[in-house]
Parts: structure tokens; C-alpha cells; sequence
């Protein structure tokens, strides 16, 4: 007996199909080079029409057909409809728009704790870090590495020490506020990515930036500066800060997320919540930016103390207002 | 697109709002690598562009701006090329598309804003700062002991080489973030092998030895296989023979392997010794039409068989 020679139930199935399937193709195609505004009103109605379409000739083909060259194409095709069919479509400006009204004070209030915790690891740096070099000046040595320190150390004299919080300068202005931006939002990032680690580096970092803060505070309050240290550092320091312990904040969730998964496995759990405390790190940059700008421009252009003051009094009571105030009125969260 | 992929890969499966459960090939990590060498040769073109820029403004006296123009362009390139391409590229790079790999949710929703910076956010500790140590191991820890500064390398090596670790290939950002990066091959519907009547025949100069125009397909009746004959192999071997006949019409197979394999078959199915001699091309053709008319009736019956009789 032979076996029979009509034409392959498979190949009929194709034959029927493959029209659909290349029109999709094509506009597949056009998606990918053009983006999804290319297309027509009309071909915007066919597209979901012609994926569904295309999945359940999928499904059919599995059954059906041995095809692997068919197969193949059918499950690359149906997966590139799904990912254009199914994929997020919120315009950029919106999105810009959206996240600063709502979610980033939305994601600081969601993770109050730790931000508070980020908060308290510095405030106990600059304490500790106070007292230790009050008690010992030469511990200030330890604390600030001769780097950040150029030339503010204990063997410097007050005039030397007071020169520093008044040297402004008009030249090269935007270069310095550019880097300081760059430099601080690459610290608060990698803040972040530590978080990876356990979290264990992310609160060494925050502790240690205290503890720095702390004895330059020690040193200038022996020569009796203190008070305009502060002036000094606060109009930029509370934004700046403040973004770090965003980060630090943020760093330490993805750490306890991976520790602790509680409930859900700890892949799903890291996946959660690292989502989320990724806009904590992203509004964190633009903070940095804010701050890098105060402290390259401002710092350098006023010198009267009572401005300073002023200035960091209002970043300050903006920042609480923002993260406290703005996006509640939404509602639900998302 | 050349041969069709024959090999194991691992199979990450989407559930769709349709009920289906969709399969995504995951990539591997030599395409990844590529990909990133391929954005990352972008990315210092880039710096270098914006640097000659800098450097031809402080030539007409704008130094200052040029330079802060510079260090701007350079960290957003260096810290969001990566970020806006796949936010709105839907996961796909420049390098990531000439590699034919993308980005997804592992979930299967769709790729948020939110995961694409969070994987990339982590690209500070799989890559910049494994790069730092690598460079200059002293300026990690500056203050620590020489074991302190391997210590601290071993701990970078372990994220910076997280995807040889993990079946999915994730690295850091891919775990953090929920996502998967998944092979996205431009497939192309070549001809149906079963349907030689209707399409063309092998549009290649014929191999050595042969001249005149290639003979037109023959009808099935020229080779009568038995129903016993199509019993033998299976799945596997018909995709194989599938593969082998689709490289041959593209004119990458050696005809010698083709007369190997029409050889094998004859002796597996015990071909008549009177008719012994037939021509590769057309044999194995009828030969893979008639397999896959019987295996896919088989199918249609629920019985799938994958591989021979051993």
C-alpha cells in the first residue's frame, strides 16, 4: 500500500493563512523601524485582530504541522505581535509628568521607614563622628581622607579654614556645578546597585558620610565657624542629602527584599519591590542635579550668611512639603 | 536566515490574555555580550564626539561650556543610553537589534519604565565598578590591605558573572528588575518543502558534473513508500531532513551529504535493490513529504512520535 499523495493537510492550512500572517508581518516591520504612529487608524484596528489571529494559527500549527521552518516563524511572529500588542504605551511626556506629581512622593512615602533609617545612619555618622573628633582631633585624619579633605585639617589655621567657606569664584562655574552633579549621582546610583549586595555596603556608605560630615563639623566648631559651616554646607546639603538617603533608602529595600522575601520567593520579591525603588533612585539624580546647580552657583556667587540660611531653610521646607503633600490627592496607588 | 536552529535552548514560557502560553527562546550569553560591546562602542564613540565638540568650543572661547556640556552629555550617555533606548524601543537597544536578542517581563506584562531603570541602574555594579577595580584595583578600597582589595574583587566577580550562574542567564539588573532578555530572530517563512509542485524549484546553479536546467519535482508515484517504510523515523529526523533540504536550496550543503544521507535512508528503510539508483534530490524530497504526510496524520490520531524506533 502506498502512502497517500494529496496535498498535506499542513500545507492546505498554510496556503489558507499565510496572507494574514505576512500582513502582520509587515506591519510588524513598520512598528519596529517607524514606531507605532506610522501606522493608520485602520491598520491600528487590524493589529490586534491579525496577532489573535496569528496566535491561534499558532496554536493550530502545533497540532497540526511538522513544519519546524513554519513553526518557527509563526512563534517569532506571534511573540513580536504580543510584546507590540501587550506593551506599555504611555507617551514619554506624560510618563515625565506623571512621575513628578505622583509617583516618586508617592515611592518615598510608600518606603518611609527606611528613608527614616537612611535618614537616622547619617545623623548617628555625624554625631558619632562629632564627638570622637571633638574628644581627639587627630582623629579627624581617619575620618576625612587627605582627598576630600585639600587642606582643611586640623593643621590648618582658622583664616585658612574661613577662606574655604568664602572662596567663591565667577570663572568656571558650570564646569564645577556639571561635575558635581555627575560625581554625586554616580554615588547615589551606585548607592543603589549596592543595595544588590546585601545592603551591607549601602549602610557603610551612609554611616561613613556622616561620620566625614561630622568631624569637618567637629574641626570648624574648635575654631568657633560652626554656625557658618553649616551656612555653607545646608542651602545644597539638604537637597543633597537628602538624596542620598533616597538612594541609601533604596539600596537597603533591595537588600532586605533579597534577605527577607517573606511571603513570595525571593526572585518574585526582589522583582517587586526593586521595580519600585528604582524611581526612588531615578528622582534621586534629578535631586543631585538641583543640588549640584545650588552648590556650584549659589554657594559660590552669595556670601552673606543670612541668605545662605535662608536659601537652605527653604529647600528645606520645600522637600518636606513635596514628599508629605503632592500626589495624594490620586488616591488608589497604582 | 540560514539553517534552521536545531539545537537545545531553554524555553522561557509567557502566559498570554488569550489563554496561550507563548515561548520565548533565552538568549545566550555570547549574543548579550556582543550586544553590550556593541552599545558600549556606541557609547564611547559618543564621548568622544561630544569631547572633540568641547574641545573645538574652547578653541572659539567657550571653553567653560564646552566642558560642562561635555561632563553633561557624557554621564547622560554613559548612565542613560541604555535607559531610553529601551523605554522606548520597547526593550530593544541599538546593539540588542543587530543582535536579534530583547528585553521582556519575566511576567509577561509589559516592559515598565520602572524595570528598565532599575536593570540598568544596576549596570553601576555588574559593570562600572568591576571595570574601576579591574583598572585601578587601589582606588576601590584605597586604605585597605592588599587581601582586603582581592576580597572585595571576588565579591564584584561574583555579580559581574551573575548570568554564567542562572539557567535564564539573568544577570544583577535582570533579577532586580523582573526582566529576561529573550532571542528576537527576524524568522523568515521560507517555501513549504511539501508543496514542491506549487513553487519553484532550487533557484541555484547546479553543483559540478550536472548541466541543462535542474529536472522539475517528480510526481510521489516515481518513489512508492510503504506504509512500513514511514514508520521508522520520527519528529527529529524529519526536521533534521527538513533542515538539510532547506540549506541545500540555499546552496550551503555539500551534495556529498546529501547523497550520504539518501544512502543511510535506503538502507534504514530497505529501499528495493532494483531501483537502487535514484538521484539524491528528488528522492529525499518525496521521501520527506511522504514522512511528514504520515507523521502528521499519526499527530492528528495523538500519537507524536519524537524520535526512531532505536
Amino acid at each position: 500500500m502506498t502512502a497517500p499523495a494529496f496535498t498535506l493537510k499542513s500545507a492546505q492550512f498554510r496556503r489558507e493563512r499565510e496572507e494574514a500572517w505576512r500582513e502582520l508581518e509587515g506591519l510588524l516591520f513598520r512598528v519596529d523601524t517607524r514606531g507605532l504612529r506610522n501606522l493608520t487608524a485602520g491598520e491600528l484596528n487590524r493589529l490586534p485582530v491579525l496577532y489573535r489571529g496569528a496566535a491561534s494559527s499558532l496554536s493550530v500549527a502545533t497540532a497540526i504541522s511538522l513544519d519546524k521552518n513554519l513553526l518557527d516563524y509563526l512563534t517569532a511572529l506571534v511573540g513580536r505581535a504580543y510584546i507590540c500588542v501587550y506593551g506599555a504605551k504611555r507617551r514619554p511626556e506624560e510618563a515625565v509628568i506623571e512621575f513628578f506629581r505622583h509617583d516618586f512622593p508617592a515611592v518615598v512615602r510608600r518606603y518611609f521607614a527606611f528613608v527614616a533609617l537612611s535618614f537616622a545612619l547619617v545623623a548617628l555618622g555625624v554625631v558619632a563622628g562629632y564627638q570622637m573628633t571633638k574628644a581627639d582631633p587627630e582623629r579627624y585624619y581617619s575620618f576625612v581622607g587627605e582627598s576630600r579633605a585639600q587642606g582643611r585639617t586640623p593643621a590648618a589655621s582658622t583664616k585658612e579654614l574661613r577662606d574655604v567657606l568664602y572662596s567663591g569664584g565667577k570663572g568656571q562655574l558650570s564646569i564645577f556645578a556639571t561635575f558635581l552633579f555627575t560625581h554625586n549621582a554616580k554615588v547615589g546610583m551606585l548607592c543603589f546597585a549596592l543595595g544588590f549586595a546585601a545592603g551591607v555596603p549601602v549602610i557603610f556608605l551612609l554611616v561613613y558620610t556622616g561620620l566625614e560630615l561630622g568631624a569637618m563639623a567637629a574641626l570648624y566648631a574648635s575654631r568657633g565657624l560652626g554656625a557658618e559651616l553649616w551656612a555653607w554646607i545646608l542651602p545644597h546639603g539638604v537637597t543633597e542629602i537628602g538624596a542620598l538617603c533616597l538612594c541609601g533608602a533604596a539600596g537597603m529595600v533591595l537588600g532586605s527584599a533579597l534577605v527577607f522575601p517573606g511571603r513570595h520567593t525571593r526572585l518574585r520579591n526582589l522583582a517587586l519591590h526593586g521595580r519600585e525603588v528604582a524611581l526612588l533612585a531615578v528622582g534621586a539624580v534629578v535631586m543631585f542635579l538641583v543640588a549640584g546647580s545650588i552648590e556650584g552657583f549659589f554657594r559660590q556667587l552669595v556670601q552673606d550668611v543670612g541668605v545662605r540660611w535662608g536659601l537652605a531653610a527653604i529647600t528645606l521646607i520645600f522637600w518636606t512639603w513635596y514628599f508629605l503633600m503632592v500626589g495624594r490627592k490620586n488616591g488608589a496607588q497604582p | 536566515m540560514s539553517a534552521v536552529s536545531l539545537a537545545k535552548e531553554r524555553i522561557h514560557r509567557v502566559p498570554t490574555p488569550e489563554g496561550m502560553s507563548l515561548p520565548f527562546a533565552v538568549a545566550s550569553v555570547g549574543d548579550r555580550a556582543a550586544a553590550f560591546l556593541l552599545d558600549l562602542m556606541v557609547i564611547m564613540a559618543g564621548t568622544i564626539a561630544v569631547w572633540l565638540v568641547a574641545l573645538l568650543g574652547s578653541l572659539v572661547g567657550l571653553a567653560s561650556v564646552g566642558v560642562s556640556f561635555a561632563l553633561l552629555v557624557g554621564f547622560l550617555l554613559w548612565n542613560f543610553y541604555f535607559v531610553h533606548f529601551e523605554i522606548t524601543g520597547g526593550g530593544v537597544t541599538p546593539g540588542k537589534r543587530k543582535m536579534g536578542v530583547r528585553v521582556i517581563s519575566r511576567d509577561g506584562g509589559p516592559l515598565t519604565a520602572e524595570a528598565v531603570f532599575a536593570r540598568n541602574l544596576m549596570r553601576n555594579l555588574e559593570f562600572y565598578l568591576p571595570v574601576t577595580a579591574l583598572l585601578a584595583p587601589g582606588a576601590l578600597l584605597p586604605e585597605s590591605p592588599g587581601w582586603g582589595q582581592l576580597l572585595a574583587l571576588g565579591w564584584i566577580a561574583v555579580f559581574a558573572l551573575m548570568p554564567f550562574f542562572n539557567q535564564d542567564r539573568l544577570r544583577c539588573g535582570d533579577l532586580v528588575a523582573g526582566t529576561l532578555v529573550v532571542k528576537a530572530p527576524a524568522a523568515v517563512l521560507l517555501s513549504d518543502l511539501s508543496d514542491r509542485a506549487t513553487v519553484r524549484p532550487a533557484m541555484r546553479p547546479q553543483p559540478t558534473g550536472r548541466t541543462g536546467p535542474p529536472p522539475p519535482p517528480p510526481p510521489a508515484e516515481e518513489f512508492p513508500f510503504t506504509r512500513e517504510q514511514l514508520d521508522i523515523y520520527g519528529i527529529h529526523e524529519l526536521q533534521v531532513l527538513e533542515d538539510l533540504l532547506r540549506r541545500d536550496d540555499q546552496g550551503t550543503l555539500d551534495t556529498r551529504v546529501l547523497e550520504d544521507v539518501c544512502e543511510k535512508i535506503k538502507l534504514k528503510v530497505g529501499w528495493p535493490v532494483d531501483r537502487w539508483q535514484v538521484s539524491p534530490r528528488p528522492f529525499l524530497q518525496a521521501f520527506y513529504r511522504a514522512q511528514r504526510a504520515a507523521l502528521e496524520q499519526k499527530m492528528l490520531f495523538g500519537q507524536r512520535r519524537e524520535r526512531k524506533k532505536s
